[in-house]
C-alpha cells in the first residue's frame, strides 16, 4: 500500500532527534487519535539551519516527518512556508487517501515550530499571524 | 529472510493431508450432488458423510448442521434468520460489544430496520456480566448471540452458563465460535446453544467454507434462495471439495486437541514471558487464564501498532494490531475500547497468534526482534521521550 519511498524514508528516516537549544519547536496531533508530531528548529539568518523531529505514528507519519525536514532544511524562512502537504506528499511519490493527513500534520508541525520561533525571537512572520494547528484535523 | 507466520487467529495455511482428501473432488468426484447419476451420487455421499462428521464432533444431529461460505456467512444468516423468522414474537436481540463485525454490522443492520440491540458491556479482561445478561432481557428478546472466544485478545466467555439463562427465558441463543472451534472442546447440548457459527480455515481448512450449527426447531428464515439445497435452506450447488477438507481439518483439529492445546500454551506462555520481560510500558490484553491457547496480545506504550507491525514485517514477522491505521477506520480497535483501553493505548496493540506450525525458536526469534524494533520506535516518540524525563 505505500510507495518505494515512503518505506524507505520510515526504515531509515533522516533528521530524528531532538535540538536542544532550539530557536522553534512545533507539536502537533494527539495520542488518542493515534499519532504526534514534533519538529525542532535551528534557524540563522532567516534560514533553517538544522531540523530534528520526533513522531509517535503509523510508518506514513513516520515518513512524512522524515521527508519534510528533508525539504526545508537549508531553506529560507519565506521558501518554507510554501511547502504544503502536498508537496510532502508528492515527495514520497504519494500517500494512500487515508493517510494523506500524515502530511498535513507535518506541514502542521513545521508551521507551528516557525511560529514558536516568531514568538521566542520577535522575528514577525507575518503568514502565521493566525496560524492554529487543528488539534482533531482527522476527526 | 525469515517467514514467521504468527497471525494464526487471521488465518492457518491449510494442512497437506487435508489438500489432499479435497483433490480428487475437482479432478474424479466433480458431479453436482443434485444430480442423479453415479457422479452425483458419489459427491452427495462426501457431503453426506462430511455433515455426519462435523456433527459427530459437535455432539449434533446431521440435520443440524449446515455448510456455508464461512463465518461471516454463517453470522448473518443466524442473526437475521432469526431475526426475520421471528419478529412476530418480539424485535430485540442481545449481544455484546466485543464481537466480530459479521455479528455487530448485522446487529446495525438490524436496527435500521425496527429491531432493537442491546450491546452488552464487558470488564477490562474482556469479560461479560451474566447479570448484565439477565437484566437487558425484556419480553421482547428473542435472540441472544455472544462470540465465545473473542479473536482480538481471545478472551472465552461462560457460554454454558449464558446457553443455561437463554434456556430458562425462552430466548434463542447463537455463539459465534469461529476462534473456539478447534481450541476449544464443543457439545452443543452441554453448552445449550442453538446455533453456532465455525469457518474451516481457522483450524487448518480451506478458505471460503464454514457450517451452521441450526438446533432442530429453531425457527430461521432461509438465507439463500434458489434450489434445494442445504434442505431447502441454503440455496446454490455445494462446494464440495471444500466442505470435504472441513470435515477433515475438524476431525484432525479434534483427533489432535489435547497435544494442539499443550504446545500452544507452552509457546503462548513463554511468548508472553519474553515480552514481559525484555520490553517495559507492555500490558496484556484479554483475560490471564480464560483466553484462547494460541492468543497473545499486548499493547506496548508510547508507539504505534501499524509501524510496529511494517517493522517486524521487515524482520519477516506476520503480525496483527488493533491500532486506527491498520483497521481502516479512524478508532483503534472496538474490543480493546470496550475493554476499557485509553485510544492511546489500544493504538499499540500486538497480536500474535500461534499455531500447529510455530516453534519455540520462532518464539525465541519473535521476543529478540520485537525487543529491539519496539525501541527502535520509542527512540522516535515523543510519548517515550517525557516518560524518560519524569523518571
Amino acid at each position: 500500500m505505500y510507495s518505494e519511498k515512503v518505506m524507505e524514508h520510515f526504515t531509515n528516516p533522516r533528521n530524528v532527534g531532538e535540538i536542544e537549544d532550539a530557536d522553534g519547536v512545533g507539536e502537533v496531533g494527539n495520542a488518542k487519535c493515534g499519532d504526534i508530531m514534533k519538529m525542532y528548529l535551528k534557524i540563522e539568518n532567516n534560514i533553517i539551519v538544522d531540523v530534528k523531529f520526533k513522531t509517535f505514528g503509523c510508518g506514513s507519519a513516520i515518513a512524512s516527518s522524515s521527508m519534510a525536514t528533508e525539504l526545508i532544511k537549508g531553506k529560507s524562512i519565506e521558501e518554507v512556508l510554501k511547502i504544503t502537504n502536498k508537496a510532502v506528499a508528492e515527495a514520497l511519490d504519494g500517500l494512500p487517501p487515508v493517510k494523506m493527513h500524515c502530511s498535513v500534520l507535518a506541514e502542521e508541525a513545521i508551521k507551528s515550530a516557525l511560529k514558536d520561533y516568531s514568538e521566542k525571537s520577535g522575528v514577525e512572520i507575518e503568514e502565521l499571524k493566525d496560524f492554529e494547528p487543528k488539534e482533531d484535523h482527522h476527526h | 529472510m525469515r517467514d514467521v507466520y504468527m497471525d494464526n487467529a487471521a488465518t492457518t495455511p491449510v494442512k497437506k493431508e487435508i489438500v489432499e482428501s479435497m483433490i480428487p473432488y475437482f479432478t474424479e468426484n466433480y458431479g453436482n450432488p443434485s444430480s442423479i447419476y453415479r457422479r452425483g451420487r458419489d459427491s452427495k455421499k462426501a457431503i453426506d458423510e462430511s455433515r455426519d462428521l462435523v456433527a459427530k464432533i459437535l455432539g449434533a444431529s446431521s440435520r443440524e448442521i449446515y455448510f456455508t461460505s464461512g463465518g461471516s456467512e454463517s453470522d448473518n444468516w443466524a442473526i437475521k434468520g432469526v431475526a426475520l423468522g421471528n419478529k412476530n414474537k418480539g424485535n430485540h436481540i442481545i449481544t455484546t460489544k466485543i464481537e466480530h463485525h459479521a455479528v455487530l454490522h448485522t446487529c446495525q443492520y438490524l436496527e435500521r430496520n425496527g429491531f432493537e440491540v442491546t450491546y452488552l458491556d464487558v470488564d477490562e479482561y474482556g469479560m461479560i456480566s451474566l447479570d448484565d445478561l439477565k437484566k437487558a432481557i425484556n419480553k421482547n428478546t428473542i435472540l441472544i448471540s455472544i462470540i465465545y472466544a473473542n479473536n482480538e485478545v481471545g478472551t472465552i466467555q461462560p457460554i454454558k452458563e449464558i446457553g443455561k439463562i437463554a434456556k430458562d427465558n425462552d430466548i434463542y441463543f447463537h455463539t459465534d465460535a469461529v476462534q473456539a472451534v478447534g481450541n476449544i472442546e464443543i457439545d452443543v447440548d452441554e453448552l445449550g446453544v442453538d446455533l453456532l457459527s465455525l469457518s474451516a480455515h481457522k483450524f487448518y481448512g480451506p478458505k471460503g467454507v464454514g457450517a451452521l450449527y441450526i438446533r432442530k426447531g429453531v425457527k430461521l428464515n432461509p438465507y439463500i434462495h434458489g434450489g434445494a439445497q442445504e434442505r431447502n435452506r441454503r440455496a446454490g450447488t455445494e462446494n464440495i471439495a471444500a466442505i470435504v477438507g472441513l470435515a477433515k481439518a475438524l476431525e484432525l483439529a479434534y483427533n489432535n486437541l489435547e497435544s494442539h492445546n499443550e504446545n500452544l500454551i507452552y509457546l503462548r506462555n513463554k511468548l508472553i514471558k519474553g515480552i514481559m520481560n525484555e520490553i517495559s510500558y507492555v500490558k496484556l490484553n484479554g483475560h490471564p487464564e480464560k483466553r484462547l491457547p494460541g492468543n497473545v496480545n499486548v499493547s506496548i506504550e508510547f508507539i504505534e501498532g501499524e509501524a510496529l507491525l511494517l517493522s517486524l514485517d521487515m524482520v519477516g514477522i506476520a503480525a496483527s494490531s488493533g491500532s486506527a491505521c491498520t483497521s481502516g477506520s479512524l478508532d483503534p480497535s472496538h474490543v480493546l475500547l470496550a475493554m476499557g483501553l485509553p485510544h492511546e493505548i489500544a493504538h499499540g496493540s500486538l497480536r500474535l497468534s500461534l499455531g500447529d506450525f510455530n516453534t519455540e525458536e520462532e518464539v525465541d526469534y519473535v521476543i529478540e526482534n520485537l525487543a529491539k524494533i519496539v525501541q527502535r520506535l520509542r527512540d522516535m516518540s515523543p510519548l517515550y521521550e517525557r516518560v524518560k524525563e519524569d523518571k
